[in-house]
């Protein structure tokens, strides 16, 4: 996985679909990291973040009873067990640490389900920055307990009236937003999505998950790397951090999305929030709203580089319905002991479909990157039964 | 002397009888009128244009549709359309171009289409005749100017503001300033938008450029019932103002 250049082009994907007026303020933040991303110093504050705060390297579980009945070999990457409950800490920690770099004292975020709102408002909070976050108003309604979390972090939460009121449109309110008041705040993005540099730094921000794995896999296996690499995909951020770390290996690189918010089986491309990518949308170019149980994957895009990965065969996208995904999160539980978050569920749902239909061979090795910790979702489960 | 250009903003499909607005608009003084093509997602947008937006789309609202009842008006001064970038790739900036061409459409504004990503249509745009018209920010960079200055087709539109389309207090300083940098760039008309909100505003505007465009300050009044003849009436207003301005 390369660098996508000046234009931030993953193939025919990616870009900077935004107005003249954030121009300067995208190549500002590429040129910081750029110049950030080289130094060793920033890279031992990030690192010492990570260990100290966030709780990396985060373990390498194999799920015994789970692979003794798919007739597998199952390891768990477990980033349900870094703080905050998320793989999202990781890039915000590094956006925070960057923003301080640049000399800002605000953060903005959009959040769907809270997740990212709450690491944001997180590393505020760590780094004495003030963070506002959008929120749909129908988001804020179905999370409210991570509303008051993200208050009492210190973070201001701005609901977002127009549109779906969803992630999408909380989206492009934080872009609308940034424009007043880019010369002292960040946009803290939280996928591998938006106007270059965002899809490129957040894969490089989240491919600790995917080196950490790769030297913990060459411990565990003794061919050292898996036979197969699976992890969920909204717009996409722990999957690029988890592909980043194999995608110079033989292992085959399975992302699973939500079938209510399946961007790359739509097949269809289009433009929103800066970039160009596999987008849903209806006949007429109107963007779609997506469905999931899953609120993480309730994002109608997906990260550009996503896209290229698919058109060129390095990676292979698959869908789940949520009726596969209640079950699995149940399964998990039980065998292992481990409640995923329902976006998580998705890759192990489709773990154990494949290796029920023969697809996954017996005896294989597959390594599952477990995103997020299911405490969030047992409203929504307790619901469901 | 050239007379200062008044350019309303109406967003297609808003009322089934929309196309009346435009006959208003030309007979109380516009020189030519932005017509928005509604997007589910416009994020160059303020609260005024987004509810407009999402009003014609729940109305129905396509692009077939609004290019549609153009076919049946007859209006003398040029149309721009403004959208969003993903419908032009939806339909293929080729077809796209020649879809508003043949409805009579000449000029074409995307917010979200930068410079840098603007080649493919600006070729398609070139050769159906329609003229892409290019942004300019408070904030753009003294080259970048230059070159959004001279590839620019039909004005060069001059963000007065940094933020969304939207009514503000009075012009702001960073668009006086904008425009004068890019008088001293080009001889191509600068209209002044986002944020002219009042005949005065439009006046103070016109001091310092060729004319602006009245966007959210229209549209507010249309989504609270203004009907086409008010707004002719509006309009006029914003005509008299400018007519005082002789530069």
């Amino acid at each position: 996985m390369v660098e996508p250049g000046e234009l931030g082009r993953f193939g025919d994907y990616g870009g900077r679909f935004v107005p003249e007026s954030l121009i300067p303020a995208c190549a500002e933040l590429e040129e910081a990291f750029r110049d950030a991303w080289a130094d060793p110093r920033f890279r031992r504050d990030l690192d010492r973040l990570l260990t100290v705060y966030a709780g990396r390297p985060t373990a390498l579980t194999p799920a015994w009873r789970l692979s003794a009945e798919l007739g597998i070999n199952v390891l768990l990457k477990r980033e349900d067990l870094a703080h905050t409950g998320s793989h999202k800490i990781n890039n915000v920690l590094g956006q925070a640490l960057l923003a301080q770099r640049m000399g800002k004292t605000r953060l903005l975020a959009e959040t769907g389900a809270g997740q990212h709102g709450v690491a944001t408002a997180t590393a505020g909070a760590l780094l004495g920055l003030g963070v506002t976050v959008y929120m749909g108003e129908k988001d804020i309604e179905r999370q409210a307990l991570n509303v008051y979390r993200m208050k009492m972090l210190g973070a201001e939460v701005v609901p977002v009236t127009g549109g779906s009121r969803t992630l999408k449109d909380a989206t492009s309110e934080a872009l609308r937003q940034w424009v007043t008041c880019v010369d002292e705040a960040h946009y803290c993005l939280g996928s591998v999505m938006g106007p270059h540099p965002y899809p490129w730094m957040v894969r490089e921000f989240q491919r600790v998950i995917g080196d950490e794995a790769r030297g913990q896999c060459a411990a565990e296996l003794s061919a050292g790397i898996p036979d197969f690499v699976v992890a969920c995909v909204g717009g996409g951020s722990n999957a690029a951090g988890t592909f980043a770390g194999f995608a110079d290996t033989n292992a085959r690189l399975i992302g699973v999305e939500a079938a209510g918010g399946a961007a790359v089986a739509s097949g269809q491309t289009g433009v929103l929030h800066g970039f160009r990518s596999y987008l849903l949308q209806d006949e007429n170019g109107q963007v779609s709203e997506a469905h999931s149980v899953a609120p993480g994957l309730d994002y109608p895009g997906v990260g550009p580089e996503h896209a290229y990965l698919n058109d060129i065969g390095r990676a292979r996208y698959v869908m789940v319905g949520d009726d596969e995904v209640i079950p699995a999160v149940h399964r998990l539980a039980r065998t292992e002991g481990i409640l995923p978050a329902l976006e998580s569920a998705h890759a192990i749902a489709w773990v154990i479909r494949a290796a029920e239909s023969g697809e996954l061979p017996p005896f294989c090795t597959v390594l599952v990157t477990l995103s997020g910790r299911g405490d969030k979702d047992v409203a929504t489960l307790m619901e469901a039964s | 002397m050239r007379k200062k250009m008044l350019v309303p903003y109406l967003t297609g499909g808003i009322r089934p009888d929309w196309t009346r607005y435009l006959e208003e608009y030309e007979r109380s003084g516009a020189d030519a009128i932005e017509i928005g093509l509604p997007f589910s997602d416009p994020i160059l947008d303020g609260p005024t244009i987004q509810e407009a937006s999402d009003l014609a789309l729940s109305r129905g609202a396509t692009v077939a549709k609004i290019l549609d009842d153009l076919t049946d008006i007859k209006i003398n001064i040029p149309l721009i359309a403004m959208t969003y970038y993903n419908l032009v790739l939806h339909k293929g900036a080729d077809r796209f171009c020649a879809e508003l061409a043949a409805a009579g459409i000449s000029g074409l504004i995307v917010p979200d289409l930068p410079l840098d990503e603007a080649g493919t249509l600006s070729e398609a745009a070139i050769k159906h005749g329609v003229d892409l018209t290019l942004l300019a920010s408070p904030v753009t960079a003294p080259d970048r100017l230059a070159e959004i200055a001279s590839r620019s087709r039909g004005f060069v539109y001059a963000i007065s503001v940094m933020g969304t389309t939207g009514e503000r207090d009075q012009v702001a300083d960073a668009g006086i300033k904008l425009a004068g940098e890019l008088r001293k760039l080009t001889d191509q008309p600068i209209l002044l938008a986002f944020g002219i909100s009042r005949p005065e505003h439009a006046a103070a505007a016109a001091e310092v450029s060729d004319g602006v465009v009245i966007g959210a300050a229209l549209m507010r009044k249309i989504l609270d019932g203004g009907d086409p003849e008010e707004m002719g009436a509006v309009l006029s207003e914003f005509r008299r103002a400018l007519d005082t301005v002789t530069v």
